[in-house]
């Protein structure tokens, strides 16, 4: 490909370099997504044969549903709510803005099962409405249903669109915005031609990880009984004792994913334009029963994803009260922080290399790119399996001693979440202008100064987004912490895990407590500094 | 705010360091436990282990008051990862002979006999085991044994239910239940052993007739837990369910005055069908003899009370009786046909369970 001066330019590194950028990374990112396509090597028509006469029409169907609803709804419900906190002014905003993003504290397998608790008919709600109205409640009964978990999935992801796109519109979209409108072209009409195609990148992003992410869920979906293809590719390995067979199915998700993605990145338009970091427009004034709508609105979307699910855990967590102030449970606390941080650094950095190599390239490379990201759409455990037998091989070969320790688990966060700190770089290093790059590098700066005073500082807010996922999801990740973990060192996803392993979710109330609240930290000071600087 | 972003930079950096340099230490810490020429027993009078690793998919709850027992009682320390079986099966199978596996530790018999099938446990003789775990509860090689006992039956409610009406498994798929009867999902091993047993006993065609009769008869969708089984049955949603006896008798420990009945099962045919939690040593555990006095002594009168109290369940051992709440429900009849058939069946019975729709 020939490359323009502009693009040249427009590139945070230098062409040559970036072959070895994103050679080591696809080469460790790879390596355990290769083991999965390898199971490939043995056939297993007989499993094929019987699942898909009886298994596969009913869960692709259920899959498919589950990405259309939950991408509508994350979609709707966090480009909405974005719009209203980075572009209009209502009562409230400054306190709601942060708190929206809490829903993301939860793990999705603990939200799910509060909401059943709560829900189902045993529950107390629907128990009382029995007992009051002597009927059943149509509402609850249809939400404690399997299809129930898609309401879930949507209250557990539309955080991605939800920061994505509110950095988008932060960015920029007002100035346009205003424009637009003193062009005498009414409100709605500009959202959707001017201020949603700016933030396209974004929002896809945001949506990216919000249905790789549903598509990947084990949890939720086996609390509700959704049987989706991940139910499918545990039910095939633990029931029919077949992994192989199991893994087969988990790269076919691969390649789907793969190919979706691919999709997306062929389709997009050119660039709709770049717009400055700094916005100078001024806030929509939502006043009066309108202002109010929009903070209730955002208050309905709070009380659902937040209130309610931590009231019902305080409930539960009453009795163990106690349990907070076990020395142990500290220790435990300490080692989530300990992981979170260096999970988090360790995406954070590997998201970095990734911008470096793909942005502003061919479209061949960003799908290598997503290649190397694709870790994120694999379900946890079966990932877990690969990156483990990857370790060992290579300790074997090497006569390293990587598995089993830190080293190997921090890895595996790099592989499994990589995507989370690359979508928010990506979308944020999409609307840097390339001049200033090409302004430093005419004056003579040199290249590492350049790197770290003015393209860091340019990705700032994906940068602080990227940290931010990264941490909150490194310390809710489960099946690669329990199996890579270096002995004894236990977490607070692992707790969850050992007291829920039959099903009680009740008795782990306390450390779930504790990981919401842990997520809530980094979630609240990061939105706050991020709004502060957007605006 | 970028300050504080690169000082949280630096300190993971220093908190990776660390960890680097503790990789070594934990890694030391495991050859200690796998190699015998370590420093503690090289000054101790005999070749004795100080430590075994054990691991379990079991909570830790359950087990550790017993291991903690254990290391007051012979000095040995044990040490045990968490994990669903599933992998802690690839683990084992991934890590071959490098493994600081001693004992691997889970429930049902579909799971043990799996990790035999695959060559991950090694048989063992022991005549003090054979005298503790009945034929019925062991592999027949040795490679595991059932270390406590539960019983997959029967509950209702006794408001309307009435127990002269319930008899078998089987007869759960007459018409008389129909809209009434609740299940566990089919993707629970213990569901998967129920139905390969019911192969076992009727062959596929008349266990899929059941299964089918089983579907047709629910009330609900199947539940993600026995738990939450037995809360609907309580709130009313069904009447009767198959569930382990011992998520009955949580609910009985908190409240005695529980509506909840238990009725054992298949009494008049082929007994109630039972499922133990259990452990073998591994194939290349670095100290096999210490794993298998572990084992001895879990199964032995003195840990026997205490390993199926723990957990509501009924002991292997027929030396020891059970107590409490599970006294109560009375003596019964079990299915003696032996465990390994559940999970020899079990596959069989996962692909009979999808033909019939059961979810």
């Amino acid at each position: 490909m020939l490359a323009t001066a502009e693009s040249t330019a427009s590139r945070l590194w230098p062409r040559a370099d970036r072959r070895w950028l994103i050679g080591p990374l696809l080469l460790l990112v790879g390596i355990p997504l290769l083991m999965l396509l390898t199971s490939w090597a043995q056939p297993q028509p007989e499993i094929w044969q019987h699942l898909s006469q009886y298994l596969l029409p009913r869960l692709i169907g259920h899959t498919a549903l589950m990405l259309v609803v939950v991408g509508i709804g994350v979609a709707v419900v966090g480009v909405g709510l974005a719009w209203l906190s980075a572009c209009c002014e209502y009562p409230l905003r400054r306190i709601l803005d942060p708190l929206l993003v809490l829903p993301l504290a939860f793990p999705t397998y603990v939200l799910a099962f509060i909401y059943l608790g709560m829900l189902d008919y045993a529950g107390p709600a629907q128990t009382a409405w029995r007992e009051w109205f002597g009927a059943t409640p149509v509402l609850l009964e249809a939400m404690s249903r399997p299809a129930g978990v898609l309401f879930i999935l949507i209250l557990a992801f539309y955080p991605y669109v939800y920061l994505l796109a509110r950095a988008a519109f932060a960015g920029g979209g007002l100035a346009a915005f205003e424009a637009s409108r003193s062009l005498g072209q009414g409100p709605v009409r500009t959202f959707f031609r001017i201020s949603l195609p700016m933030a396209r990148p974004a929002v896809v992003a945001g949506l990216a990880l919000a249905l790789m992410e549903a598509l990947a869920d084990f949890g939720a979906v086996s609390i509700y009984g959704f049987n989706t293809f991940t139910t499918a590719i545990y039910r095939t390995w633990l029931g029919m004792f077949n992994l192989t067979a199991a893994v087969q199915l988990a790269s076919m998700l691969m390649l789907f994913v793969l190919l979706l993605l691919g999709a997306e990145r062929f389709s997009r338009s050119t660039r709709v334009g770049q717009a400055e970091r700094r916005p100078t427009g001024h806030r929509i004034r939502l006043t009066g029963a309108r202002g109010w709508l929009a903070t209730s609105l955002q208050l309905a979307v709070l009380l659902v994803g937040v209130v309610l699910p931590l009231i019902q855990l305080l409930v539960w967590a009453w009795p163990q009260l106690p349990d907070l102030f076990d020395t142990r449970l500290v220790r435990v606390v300490v080692n989530t922080m300990v992981l979170g941080l260096s999970g988090a650094m360790a995406v954070v950095l590997g998201g970095i290399l990734l911008l470096a190599a793909t942005h502003r390239t061919t479209r061949k490379q960003q799908l290598l790119g997503e290649v190397a990201a694709l870790g994120y759409a694999i379900p946890g455990t079966v990932l877990a399996v690969a990156i483990m037998l990857a370790f060992l091989q290579l300790d074997r070969l090497a006569g390293t001693t990587l598995a089993g320790g830190m080293a190997a688990l921090v890895m595996a966060y790099l592989i499994r979440f990589l995507r989370v700190a690359w979508g928010p770089l990506d979308s944020v290093a999409g609307r840097i202008r390339p001049q200033y790059v090409e302004v430093a590098r005419s004056l003579g700066v040199p290249r590492w100064y350049r790197l770290s005073r003015v393209n860091l500082p340019l990705l700032w807010p994906g940068l602080i987004t990227a940290f931010l996922l990264a941490l909150v999801e490194v310390a809710k990740e489960m099946p690669a912490t329990l199996m890579l973990r270096p002995f004894g060192w236990e977490t607070l996803a692992v707790r969850i895990y050992e007291l829920t392993a039959e099903g009680q979710w009740e008795m782990a109330a306390v450390p779930a407590l504790m990981l919401v609240l842990l997520g809530a930290i980094p979630v609240a000071v990061l939105i706050r500094s991020g709004r502060v600087r957007a605006i | 705010m970028r300050i504080l972003f690169f000082a949280l930079f630096l300190f993971s950096l220093a908190a990776c360091s660390p960890d680097s340099s503790e990789t070594p230490v934990s890694e030391a810490d495991s050859s200690n436990a796998t190699s015998s020429d370590q420093p503690e027993s090289e000054g101790s009078a005999a070749a004795e282990p100080v430590r075994l690793v054990v691991y379990t998919s079991r909570q830790p709850h359950l087990i550790e008051p017993l291991f903690e027992r254990y290391t007051q009682e012979t000095g040995i320390d044990i040490d045990y990862i968490n994990d669903n079986e599933a992998a802690l099966i690839e683990r084992l199978d991934a890590e071959g002979g490098e493994t600081v596996a001693d004992l691997f530790m889970t429930v049902d018999a579909g799971n043990l006999w799996h990790a035999s099938e695959r060559g991950l446990l090694q048989p063992i003789e022991s005549e003090s085991l054979d005298n503790s775990v009945p034929e019925a509860l062991r592999d027949d090689q040795g490679r595991w044994y059932g270390l406590s006992m539960r019983a997959r039956t029967i509950v209702y409610h006794p408001d309307r239910v009435d127990p002269d009406n319930l008899s078998t498994y089987e007869a759960l798929a007459r018409d008389r239940w129909a809209g009434r009867l609740c299940l566990r999902t089919s993707q629970k091993v213990y569901n998967q052993s129920l139905v390969a047993m019911l192969i076992e006993h009727h062959g596929e065609e008349r266990t899929e007739e059941i299964v089918r009769g089983w579907v047709e008869n629910l009330a609900t969708e199947p539940f993600s837990s026995d738990t939450r089984l037995i809360e609907a049955i309580e709130a009313g949603q069904c009447d009767v369910g198959i569930v382990n006896s011992y998520y009955l008798g949580r609910k009985l420990a908190e409240n005695p005055d529980y509506p909840v009945e238990l009725f054992w099962a298949n009494q008049g045919t082929t007994g109630v069908h039972v499922n133990i939690s259990g452990a073998g040593v591994t194939r290349h555990a670095p100290r096999p003899e210490a794993a298998r006095d572990l084992l001895e002594w879990l199964a032995s009168p003195e840990a026997q009370a205490e390993f199926a109290q723990n957990n509501l369940e009924f002991p292997v051992n027929p030396d020891v009786a059970p107590r409490g709440i599970v006294k109560d429900w009375g003596e019964f009849r079990s299915d003696d046909t032996p465990l390994q058939i559940a999970g020899e069946r079990q596959a069989q019975a996962v692909r009979l369970m999808d033909r019939a729709g059961y979810r």
